[in-house]
């Protein structure tokens, strides 16, 4: 095993756990909610990196992928099979053992479907739904298929506005926890911030270190060979359609299971997760952060979710995000953190520090 | 090894040409502009579906697929306009080349399972072979859109050849290279018939498709004017006629 491939891993869980502890010496803890937060959004801005990045295909969707996973487990898990217990559907379901007991917020126990449960439910709704428009869409191109995605973001934000089931304006909020095994609980209680804040930066470790893999492999390189000619690729013996399809499906995938488990934490699920300006937000992040570079998406996917949860750019949010992308896509339209734009910028600081050496001297 | 006959389009760009490729050879395709030379290689290669007729590779029929599938019946190409992956590398290119010569997909490349590591290993040990057969291992981590033009055409023969074909189609494979460099390419085309590749080359160059070819195919306006020896070619008077456009010849 290469070593050295694995630096960056091994530095992201050192930043993880020095971020902990030095939380919680300063008695800080609460930062790490919203930490944890954008590490779930980050698991959606990973997977549409090697989409858009390396494969090359923009969605401006994804939001209601995670909006899938997130309702999906929102609408099953607040389901309250004790007072439902007379219906067939309700006692089958806890014969089958795919219930589970929980004490919510107020001390009071329920009976509900395992989030175990709805986590597989969700993720096979969003793979079906992935393929049946994937198939269709991913025949278009560049801004054909913007709009395309674009169209089915809005169609699945004005479903989630619209339906009761889904709570229409309101969400849907008092999630039991998730209990993924033993004492470890996705919960937005704050006696588990630590163990939550560990829970979510796994899920990204994990989803860096797949994704890397798969950038870095056979697989990975079809990808790239899509984005850079589809026709050679196609004429070098890569299935193209087949390709584009399944990457779309598994970032669909990444952003259902953030949805699943966000949720979990949050408590509650509202329609603004749908909302097509979150999925614009997930596309200003890739692009800043480089488009074809895992890293970089991470790091600025942590960073602005965190100062955008933390209020820092207040009622300014979207102006930020759709600035973002428009000064990405005007000055640097293949991303902004790329080796050669950092190497400009070290030789621009480089001659600025000279021009000052200069002054100085001519000034002494 | 062939048979191949299609017509094509309102404007019959390839109007029911039929020939034959024997193996191991190398067949050039010459004929005036818009000759539909290029439109016959798209349909060979699957990149446009023919309206009518056929086309077998060693006996298969190949007329119905598309490309990618065509590409593991062992046919490969070169594009006119060179169509590499600009931001991957020399090698990673070439690499691209191996993909129907390896087979692991995206759980295992995700986990990094044993076997998708060991083929890993074996598609570049393969690939870099490749390069050095070519001559160029130098510029193997090289971003192939940085590299000069006559450069990216040999990239693009060695990408080609990664996938072990048994019949290339190369698009004009010199145009734009100056004297030396299609040379080099008419050598590196013997070299590749060496190896037991059947070449269907596209040619403006006179010299380098009298030097190289066994036979040559000349399309005008779609149809076929003729088919022989690079000797008897040139003595054709219809094809002194297209090329010339002399009435009275």
């Amino acid at each position: 095993m290469n070593m050295k491939k694995y630096t960056p891993v091994f530095c992201l869980i050192g930043a993880a756990v020095i971020f902990q502890i030095i939380t919680s010496v300063l008695n800080r803890e609460f930062y790490l909610t919203q930490l944890t937060m954008s590490a779930y959004y980050c698991l959606v801005i990973l997977g549409l990196t090697v989409l858009m990045g390396y494969a090359g295909q923009i969605s401006l969707g994804h939001a209601a992928f995670f909006a899938m996973g997130g309702y999906t487990t929102a609408v099953l898990t607040t389901w309250n099979l004790a007072a439902a217990q007379e219906g067939t559907l309700a006692r089958l379901v806890v014969q089958l053992g795919l219930s589970t007991a929980s004490t919510n917020a107020y001390g009071v126990e329920i009976r509900h479907i395992s989030p175990w449960v709805s986590l597989l439910v969700a993720l096979a709704i969003t793979v079906a739904v992935a393929f049946l428009i994937g198939i269709p869409i991913l025949k278009l191109k560049g801004h054909y298929l913007a709009m395309a995605t674009l169209g089915f973001g809005i169609i699945v934000y004005r479903i989630v506005l619209g339906s009761r089931i889904f709570g229409e304006a309101d969400g849907i909020s008092d999630l039991p926890p998730f209990r993924l095994f033993g004492p470890l609980y996705v919960s937005g209680d704050p006696a588990l911030r630590v163990q939550n804040f560990y829970i979510a930066a796994f899920l990204v470790v994990l989803a860096v270190v797949l994704l890397q893999n798969l950038i870095d492999s056979r697989m990975g390189r079809a990808l790239r060979s899509i984005h850079g000619s589809e026709e050679a690729a196609n004429a070098m013996g890569v299935n193209t359609a087949r390709y584009k399809l399944h990457v779309f499906v598994l970032s669909a995938v990444f952003a259902c299971i953030a949805g699943v488990f966000l949720t979990h934490f949050n408590g509650g699920v509202g329609p603004s997760e749908a909302d097509v300006m979150k999925s614009v937000t997930y596309v200003a992040i890739v692009a800043v952060g480089g488009m074809a570079n895992l890293w970089g998406a991470l790091a600025m996917g942590m960073a602005l979710n965190y100062l955008s949860l933390r209020g820092y750019f207040g009622s300014y949010d979207e102006f930020v995000f759709g600035g973002i992308l428009i000064v990405i896509m005007l000055f640097f339209p293949d991303g902004l953190l790329k080796k050669e734009n950092m190497r400009s910028l070290t030789e621009a600081a480089i001659r600025m520090k000279n021009k000052i050496w200069k002054r100085k001297n001519e000034l002494s | 090894m062939k048979q191949l006959s299609r017509s094509f389009g309102g404007l019959r760009a390839v109007d029911d040409v039929s020939f034959n490729v024997e193996k191991n050879s190398i067949t050039a395709v010459i004929g005036p502009n818009g000759a539909g030379k290029t439109t016959l290689f798209n349909l060979i290669s699957g990149a446009l579906a023919p309206d009518s007729g056929e086309a077998y590779i060693d006996g298969r029929p190949i007329h119905r697929l598309p490309p990618y599938r065509i590409a593991r019946h062992g046919i490969s190409r070169t594009f006119q306009n060179i169509k590499l992956f600009p931001h991957m590398t020399v090698l990673e290119n070439v690499m691209i080349g191996r993909h129907i010569r390896s087979r692991s997909g995206f759980l295992s490349a995700m986990l990094r399972l044993p076997g998708s590591r060991a083929e890993e290993q074996q598609i570049q040990e393969r690939s870099m072979e490749i390069l050095a057969l070519m001559g160029i291992e130098g510029i193997a981590g090289q971003e192939a859109g940085s590299l000069p033009f006559g450069k990216q055409r040999i990239v693009e023969f060695a990408r080609a050849l990664a996938t072990e074909p048994s019949l290339l189609l190369l698009d004009e494979p010199a145009a734009g290279l100056n004297m030396y460099e299609t040379a080099q390419v008419s050598e590196l085309i013997t070299k590749i018939r060496g190896r037991g590749v059947t070449v269907l080359v596209i040619e403006h160059d006179m010299s380098l498709v009298m030097n190289i070819s066994d036979m040559i195919v000349v399309l005008s306006s779609g149809k076929k004017i003729a088919e022989g020896l690079p000797s008897d070619i040139q003595k054709n008077r219809e094809v002194i006629r297209v090329y010339l456009g002399e009435d009275n010849a």
